[in-house]
């Protein structure tokens, strides 16, 4: 059995908590974080061990890995004080508000052989994991253009006050909504090297932006447009989809189904001519245990497995964490402009 | 206390449609307004069926108000609500954190509702605060017969994954004894839940949780939640049968069949012929 802690216990260190103490190859020895509420309800209903500081709790405890799940500012403290001491570590997203402390963190992981990932989810989502698998299997030709999006109502009404109306600490849509966005862009069509024009608006909050619009360059030169706005409540909840076109045809992808249409049959793929609709409920990642969605199970479970194989993770790693941040630089940059 | 058979489901009514983002938007356009809804809840109420399973969505108080203006229309119709509405205090911790949710979401003013202290209080005392977020949740069914009041699944399984069952046993014994009501937990996680539920002494528990022949959201996987449904003691209620729409209603139902526990099904339609087909289904098979 691995031993773990968590540091952070807002809604996604609650979440990973709710994961991590069922999981069958992990004991959850104990939590950190500085509200007296939250430590009282755990100390009160569960087992799990309290501490209202990292250090500490890495210090006294035998810890496998870790998950840091704090706001932003923080990441870089934490996360290079559990891999000075050997623990493994998983770190929430967005990785970094400093390129120069995300390297930091990513060459202290690679030179001490830690197993490190960062919590982009949507990559354990069957839809955009078929997603990856077909562009990288050329199934497009050529490619066009693409688009990435996400919309959400998490700001609708004029209002700040927390973290996540704070610029200084990883608060706003670049930073929340659009880093999940430009890292699927980044791992399914490819790294984005510049942005020719970028806005970053804001429509309810007083300090940060709620949307991003950006036309981003690639790598390999295709270009493609970046549409994210958290002030949207025509939507329910957040929605991710990532649109390709090439010359062969052209897919969208959600979290629910992949619509692929094809100029022509392929019959390596066995897909018609025409549109073909791919549903979740084909592509679905099994899991032991279910909250929110498969996905926040199956990234711990992919993290838990390579720590026990104690090999590095080709999925979400800090490295690829810290080439989303990159972007995000440029795309404020740009936006100064 | 017996469940219909049938119980009508509400995820059409607020644009929920897990295997289509672009469904969704048509059934957010087409019910926009409460009288869409209560027209298809009548059609319900016409082919027969006296309950409907409903989270706490702000708009269902629309409809319960229209519904205690109407009694004679609704004599004997049943309401068995799931609190919360999930995703209303998941957008809110998103942008308050979990504090800034709790002080926007309980009634009146926290420093009074907890006297002397007020946050400080509350630490102490969280089974309070959940029975005032139930309470706060349950004031739009004032005068409507809720026989089973669910917790939803994410919290369900928030606890469970927490092993913090304490929580379950309060909220079975406040629903109880404050709305005389049976308690019912939806779940993602079916066979870790009544294997929790039975270790703190609740037994034959009203779970309601995924249950279709492809094994879609069956978490460990089909063959545990089938071994369940043969072997232990629970009062089963099937959801997400047709899988999300990948399966059709006939082999969906069928599969049902196969299990004589399951007490009865949630589903959702937006037209009368479906509602019709599939409630013939059911009571064909079930």
């Amino acid at each position: 059995m691995l031993k773990a802690g968590i540091i952070g216990l807002g809604k996604m260190g609650l979440s990973h908590a709710a994961i991590v103490a069922p999981h069958r190859d992990v004991d959850l020895v104990a939590v950190c974080d500085t509200s007296s509420l939250i430590l009282d309800g755990i100390k009160k209903f569960t087992g799990i061990k309290v501490y209202d500081d990292y250090r500490k709790m890495i210090d006294s405890e035998t810890l496998d890995f870790v998950i840091v799940a704090t706001p932003t500012k923080f990441h870089f403290p934490m996360v290079k004080f559990a891999l000075e001491k050997g623990i493994h570590t998983f770190c929430e997203k967005p990785f970094s508000l400093s390129i120069k402390e995300g390297e930091e963190m990513v060459s202290l992981a690679e030179r001490n052989n830690l197993v490190n990932q960062v919590g982009y989810h949507n990559h354990f989502i069957g839809t955009f994991r078929e997603l990856r698998r077909l562009i990288k299997n050329g199934i497009l030709g050529d490619l066009v253009h693409f688009t990435g999006e996400a919309y959400g109502p998490v700001v609708t009404k004029p209002k700040g006050g927390t973290w996540r109306s704070d610029p200084g600490e990883g608060g706003g849509c670049l930073f929340d909504y659009a880093s999940h966005v430009i890292n699927l862009i980044q791992e399914i069509i490819g790294r984005p090297v510049s942005a020719q024009g970028a806005q970053l608006k804001r429509i309810y909050s007083r300090d940060v932006e709620d949307a991003v619009y950006s036309l981003l360059k690639l790598e390999s030169g295709l270009s493609g447009i970046l549409s994210v706005n958290w002030s949207d409540e025509t939507y329910r909840k957040m929605s991710t989809s990532i649109t390709v076109i090439g010359k062969k045809g052209k897919i969208i992808c959600d979290a629910t189904e992949l619509k692929i249409y094809l100029k022509e049959p392929d019959s390596t793929e066995k897909l018609d001519r025409g549109w073909t609709i791919k549903y979740i409920t084909d592509l679905a990642i099994p899991v032991d245990f279910y909250l929110r969605g498969e996905e926040y199970s199956a990234q711990i479970d992919n993290f838990v497995h390579h720590v026990i194989e104690r090999k590095p993770t080709e999925i979400n790693t800090f490295r690829q964490a810290l080439e989303t941040d990159r972007v995000m630089e440029i795309i404020m940059t740009e936006s100064k402009r | 206390m017996k469940m219909d058979k049938v119980l009508f489901g509400d995820n059409q009514f607020f644009a929920v449609n897990h295997l289509s983002d672009e469904k969704s938007r048509a059934q957010a356009i087409r019910f926009k307004d409460d009288s869409a809804i209560i027209r298809v809840l009548d059609q319900a109420i016409e082919e027969g069926i006296s309950t409907f399973m409903c989270t706490t969505h702000d708009r269902i108080a629309n409809i319960c108000e229209y519904m205690r203006n109407n009694p004679d229309k609704y004599r004997g119709f049943k309401i068995y609500p799931g609190m919360p509405y999930a995703h209303k205090y998941a957008n809110a911790v998103t942008e308050l954190g979990i504090i800034g949710t709790i002080k926007q979401y309980v009634p009146g003013n926290i420093f009074s509702t907890f006297a002397k202290g007020g946050m400080a209080y509350l630490s102490k005392d969280f089974l309070k605060l959940m029975e005032i977020l139930i309470d706060a949740e349950m004031k739009m069914f004032k005068g409507i017969s809720t026989p089973v009041i669910f917790i939803q699944n994410v919290i369900v399984d928030m606890i469970l994954g927490l092993k913090a069952y304490d929580a379950f046993k309060a909220f079975d014994e406040y629903i109880r004894k404050k709305y005389n009501a049976e308690p019912g937990y939806i779940t993602m996680n079916m066979p870790a839940l009544l294997d929790a539920l039975n270790s703190i002494g609740i037994n034959n528990p009203i779970i309601c949780t995924s249950i279709n022949k492809i094994g879609f959201r069956m978490s460990g996987g089909r063959e545990i939640y089938e071994k369940y449904l043969r072997e232990k003691e629970f009062r089963p209620i099937a959801m997400q049968v047709l899988a999300a729409g990948a399966l059709k209603p006939r082999e969906a139902i069928e599969y049902l069949g196969n299990f004589p526990k399951i007490e009865s099904v949630v589903f959702g339609a937006s037209s009368k012929g479906h509602i019709r087909e599939t409630k013939e289904l059911i009571e064909k098979y079930l």
